[in-house]
């Protein structure tokens, strides 16, 4: 049992499944529930001990002075400790086995990482302290900056955009700095109809109009139809290569040739480097601004949803437009931040500031020990193994799974099909959720949006082949019950910590903080399902 | 009184210089589950073929129309708290809102039940 | 390669399998132009995860960690003890590993904690309801400041003098680009807050007003005087928070008055690391839900009628509404959210206060025994573990010269404010229970050795 749970909270046991006992703790052997912080302690509770005593405050403050203290309650640290591990145990995670979902690259989070991060040299270090005292760190960005630049072959590169997106958001602000600058104001980003949903959402933030361009039969950027949509009310196109449909685009580089010509530039959404890292430059195929995920082609941990980190390389036609701040070597071989904007001649037309201070200094620690561990050698293995793993998936499941480019040529990174030739009834979604009876989280499902039912699956190049036969032989497993129409998978997962979750109710009657009271000690509330 | 449908899945019940504007059960069925609907304020004047309104789903978001020009004269605020009536009842409580037409020329282009149901069976 | 499974045999059946003859057979779509034959040049081959850790271990005693001196610095990143059991929680692997939850049947423990977060968060500052993270505090104060917008359907907004400047110029960045106006000024070195001239500035095309408590200097504005001048020209008021310990003993920001509350939740649980990765806190009223950037996990039943947890309200979102999504964000700061929720779990609302009062008191007496030095004044009348001392000369050069002693001092006005010579002389000083009686007497020496 758990600490005194003070609401009296308890999961409701599952009702007519003969396979599932009905106990009284709630809890199924190792299957442990958990309630709420707000349920298990009281108000009072602290798991801190302190070296001073709380004095008073002093009479200037009495104004400010909040009238009822924080209602948050509190508990020891064994109490902590035990539900917050409790709590870990209803995750999957790519610890505990694959992680397959196209475009998100869920790769091992090597522990070296883990650990140089924690040097109290990078860790505990403010960001406005004299950057006499900072060298190491500075040396690290430029490091980091140093391989981003040269695995990309690229001239320049801006490190502070805090994720994928905020990369996105850095690149097309340098693109329309730049465009301002020669006096241009055009108006509208081309986004192919495949493209991640954040392409089209950062253009707008930026204040640009968005337009869809189309996808060939074949999966990729149909050449033609933008070039026809080409003229001089068109800022810039953004391009996902390889693609969301897990195809290299072909065509990369008389895309890049025809923006060009046409007075725009070149976006690259680099979320899916990782296919191509030392087999391709992507400064090779003419792009202007790419951003990288380093959690994704660069190891650092997803964390659950976060934090990530967006670098983005710039061609010399953005990089005068880069945002501050950016790591300078001085002549003497100084490293200093150049950080606002009159500070310095070194950058007179950057388009300013994006985040306080300089950007996930954690999460180039870690990249950076990643890339030094794999070396330029190694990251070439790296997208060698993760196109062979996608391929191995692609080619092993084609004549049970409809592959829809299955006849484009090789797949990248990542497998795409769909729900054509399932039982009618039967969706992606199904095989999804049977993927988790089966002990796997399930490939990234509905997305790319110009598929029917897609099923993006995307292994890594940190799955072994063993591995690889065990997930192919689920997704066969489950595959055929989606054809053959067995009803059992209609309602799957069935044993997992929970049952398929009412979605609509969330959302018609949002919840999204507890409202419930605690009971006073010793009474416990006879609810079920908690403060709903 | 007259209902009118677009090739956008709206309908508008016509009585007099005013309409009741919803979306169909076509459209409701294609949706799933509504969760929240955004409507137009009264007041809000209202150009034939804007987006005014929109429909959640849990996975969708899907802009609404207007088939007609003119001033909202009111919305049905029961969708605040009961977007479901949108998929019990699309063409009669689950209505969105109301508004003043001014031009009714405009009406000439819309389809009558017949012809919507011979477009959505072609669908 | 320890990072790679697959042998060569493995790699070779592989292929087989696939029916290529190579591995370049499968990189055919790229160009062969484009296509490199080795390794990229002028960068080290793999290294073992010895040699990797010396590398890095020799980068990171290049820099002077705060645990190794005095250490005042503040401004937007604060240094408290974090007990042991928040990092060794955000390394269990079912945490630190884990994706986005998008499979919520799997995905609970991430889900439980967020829905714990936002509660937490929502409680501090006082607000209905709260997201579940952005990147740090100055996108998220962005973010406010384009949600009013979208709610006022105004697009001027008044920033406070007291305002991080680094959080001003992110908002000045994107408001060049989105046609916003935002009415901007430099702060003075003067005990009053900016409370005035944000009154003064508001008008009937004012969508919001930005305000920071306590501000860059230490100072606490009136928030509830703000919040009724706001309020009766139809405007919100944002408050940010940089330091939200500060809240176990100020009034919450809500309880005075504001709309929507961003900060940096940084302070509880995540630590300095040079600047990021932060936690962005984004919190509101509940009737502006529909309006909230990012992530917002909700409660709700699965299909036995147990309770869980899922994402929510997602068609705000950049996946579903893409070009009219509320925002392009695609993440929260997940990790650095449950080390947050961690903390402020161990701390409960008790810790939080006893805590806030232990800096608080540990400041005064930093601000009394500095303040005794000739040259040295202090410019707040009020502050919480925070405050500005005026010291007669730039205190860059100042700073820098007690970097030299070993001692961090504080962070200079002139790095946050280069080039203005009315504040060059400002030092902002940052006292946190980490500080000791004796880090205070060997910073007053150290600075009185400096101003002699």
């Amino acid at each position: 049992m758990n600490a005194p749970n003070r609401a009296g909270w308890k999961p409701q046991m599952p009702q007519g499944d003969a396979n599932k006992q009905i106990t009284s703790s709630g809890d199924l052997g190792l299957q442990l529930e958990e309630p709420l912080i707000f349920e298990l302690a009281s108000n009072g509770n602290c798991g801190v001990d302190f070296d001073a005593e709380a004095t008073e405050p002093s009479a200037f403050l009495a104004p400010f002075i909040r009238k009822q203290p924080v209602d948050l309650p509190g508990l020891s640290e064994p109490e902590t400790v035990r539900h917050y591990t409790r709590l870990s145990r209803q995750n999957y995670a790519i610890d505990l086995g694959p992680f397959p979902l196209g475009s998100c690259t869920m790769k091992h989070n090597p522990r070296l990482n883990e650990a140089v991060a924690r040097l109290p040299g990078f860790a505990d270090i403010h960001p406005l302290q004299p950057m006499d005292t900072v060298q190491g760190a500075l040396a690290v960005i430029e490091q980091l900056a140093d391989w981003l630049m040269k695995l990309t072959g690229m001239p320049a590169v801006a490190m502070s955009p805090k994720a994928g997106a905020h990369g996105e958001l850095c690149g097309i602000l340098a693109i329309r700095a730049a465009l301002e600058a020669r006096g241009d104001r055009r108006a509208v980003i081309l986004v192919p109809e495949s493209a991640h949903g954040t392409n089209p959402a950062t253009a707008a933030f930026a204040g640009y109009a968005v337009e869809n361009i189309p996808a060939t039969a074949q999966g990729r950027v149909d050449l033609a139809a933008l070039e026809a949509r080409l003229g001089p009310d068109v800022a810039g196109v953004m391009i996902t290569n390889p693609n969301t449909c897990g195809l290299f685009e072909r065509d990369m580089k008389a895309i890049s040739d025809a923006v060009h010509a046409a007075g725009g530039l070149v976006y690259c959404d680099g979320a899916n480097f990782n296919a191509i890292v030392g087999k391709v430059r992507p400064g090779d195929l003419g792009i202007d601004a790419m951003h990288i995920n380093l959690h994704k082609t660069f190891s650092t941990p997803h964390g659950g949803g976060g934090p990530g980190s967006g670098p983005v390389v710039l061609s010399e036609a953005l990089a005068p437009f880069a945002p501050i701040p950016f790591v300078h070597r001085d002549e003497e071989g100084r490293l200093r931040l150049v950080e606002e904007r009159g500070a310095s001649e070194l950058l007179p037309d950057s388009f300013g500031r994006m985040v306080a201070f300089h950007g996930q200094m954690g999460m180039f620690t870690r990249a950076l020990a990643y890339m030094l561990s794999h070396g330029a050698d190694g990251l070439k293995q790296v997208a060698e193994d993760a196109v062979l793993n996608a391929n191995y998936v692609l080619r092993s499941l084609d004549d049970m799974l409809d592959a829809p480019f299955g006849d484009s040529g090789p797949c990248m990174h990542e497998a795409l099909f769909s729900d054509a030739g399932m039982a009618k009834g039967f969706t992606t979604l199904d095989i999804a959720k049977g993927l988790i009876d089966e002990g796997f989280h399930p490939m990234t499902v509905y997305f790319p949006l110009v598929v029917h039912g897609a099923m993006l699956v995307e292994p890594t190049e940190t799955e072994s082949r063993s591995g690889l036969d065990r997930l192919i032989g689920s997704l066969r497993a489950v595959a055929s019950r989606a054809k053959e129409g067995d009803e059992t998978l209609k309602s799957a997962p069935h044993h997992a910590p929970r049952r398929r979750m009412d979605e609509t109710l969330a959302a018609r009657k949002p919840v999204l903080v507890w409202k419930g009271q605690p009971a006073p000690s010793g009474e416990p509330v006879p609810s079920e399902i908690g403060g709903r | 009184m007259t209902t009118y449908y677009t090739r956008e899945h709206e309908w508008i019940a016509v009585n007099g210089d005013t309409g009741t504007v919803g979306i169909t059960g076509y459209a409701q069925e294609q949706l799933g589950d509504i969760t929240f609907v955004e409507l137009p304020a009264a007041g809000d004047t209202l150009t034939k073929g804007a987006a005014v309104s929109v429909v959640d789903s849990v996975k969708a978001a899907s802009d609404v129309f207007t088939p007609v020009s003119g001033t909202v004269v009111e919305h049905n605020s029961a969708l605040e708290d009961t977007p479901e009536l949108v998929n019990t009842a699309a063409e009669t409580d689950g209505w969105l809102f109301r508004i003043s037409l001014s031009q009714k020329g405009e009406l000439d282009g819309l389809m009558d039940a017949d012809a919507y149901r011979t477009y959505t069976d072609s669908l | 390669m320890r990072y790679l499974p697959l042998t060569p045999d493995d790699r070779a059946a592989m292929l087989e399998r696939i029916g290529v003859p190579d591995i370049d057979a499968l990189f055919a779509d790229v160009p062969a132009s484009a296509r490199l034959t080795g390794p990229i040049e002028g960068l080290p081959h793999h290294a073992s995860e010895m040699m990797v850790g010396r590398h890095l271990r020799a980068l990171a005693a290049r820099n002077l960690s705060a645990a190794d001196a005095p250490f005042f610095l503040g401004a937007g990143a604060y240094r408290h003890h974090i007990p042991a059991s928040v990092d060794h929680i955000i390394q269990r692997g079912e945490f630190l590993t884990a994706y986005t939850p998008y499979q919520p049947e799997i995905a609970q423990g991430t889900l439980q904690v967020l829905f714990e977060f936002q509660t937490q968060v929502a409680r501090l500052f006082g607000t209905d309801i709260a997201n579940a993270s952005m990147y740090d505090g100055s996108t998220a104060c962005w973010e406010a400041i384009a949600m009013a917008g979208r709610i006022t359907r105004r697009n001027h907004a008044v920033l406070s003098s007291g305002l991080h400047p680094h959080y001003v110029s992110v908002a000045s960045t994107m408001a060049k680009y989105t046609g916003d106006v935002l009415a901007t000024a430099l702060p003075s070195l003067e005990a009053a807050a900016d409370d005035d001239r944000v009154i003064a500035a508001i008008s009937d095309e004012t969508a919001c007003a930005v305000v920071q408590y306590p501000d860059i200097l230490g100072r606490i504005p009136d928030l509830a005087r703000i919040a009724d001048a706001a309020h009766a020209k139809g405007a919100l008021l944002v408050v940010v928070v940089t330091e939200p310990v500060a809240l176990g003993m100020l009034e919450s920001p809500a309880a005075l008055g504001a709309d929507i509350v961003v900060g940096e939740g940084q302070s509880l649980g995540v630590g300095l690391q040079f600047g990021g990765p932060f936690l962005g806190l984004f919190a509101a009223r509940e009737k502006y839900v529909r309006q909230m950037p990012g992530r917002l996990c909700g409660e709700t039943v699965d299909a036995d009628g147990k309770r869980g947890f899922v994402l929510t309200l997602s068609t705000r979102e950049q996946h579903i509404r893409r070009e009219k999504a509320t925002s392009n964000i695609c993440t929260n700061s997940g990790l650095c959210a449950l080390a947050f929720s961690v903390h402020m779990t161990l701390l409960g609302g008790v810790g939080l206060e006893r805590l806030a009062r232990i800096n608080h008191a540990r400041a005064v007496q930093a601000a009394e025994r500095l303040t005794q030095i000739a040259g040295v004044s202090l410019v707040n009348d009020a502050f919480f573990n925070e405050f500005t001392l005026r010291l007669g000369q730039d205190a860059r050069a100042v700073a820098l010269r007690l970097a030299n002693r070993g001692v961090l001092g504080g962070v200079t006005m002139g790095r946050l404010f280069p080039g203005v010579t009315a504040l060059e002389g400002g030092l902002i000083v940052a006292v946190t229970e980490t500080v000791s009686m004796e880090d205070i007497e060997t910073l007053a020496a150290a600075l009185e050795g400096e101003l002699a």
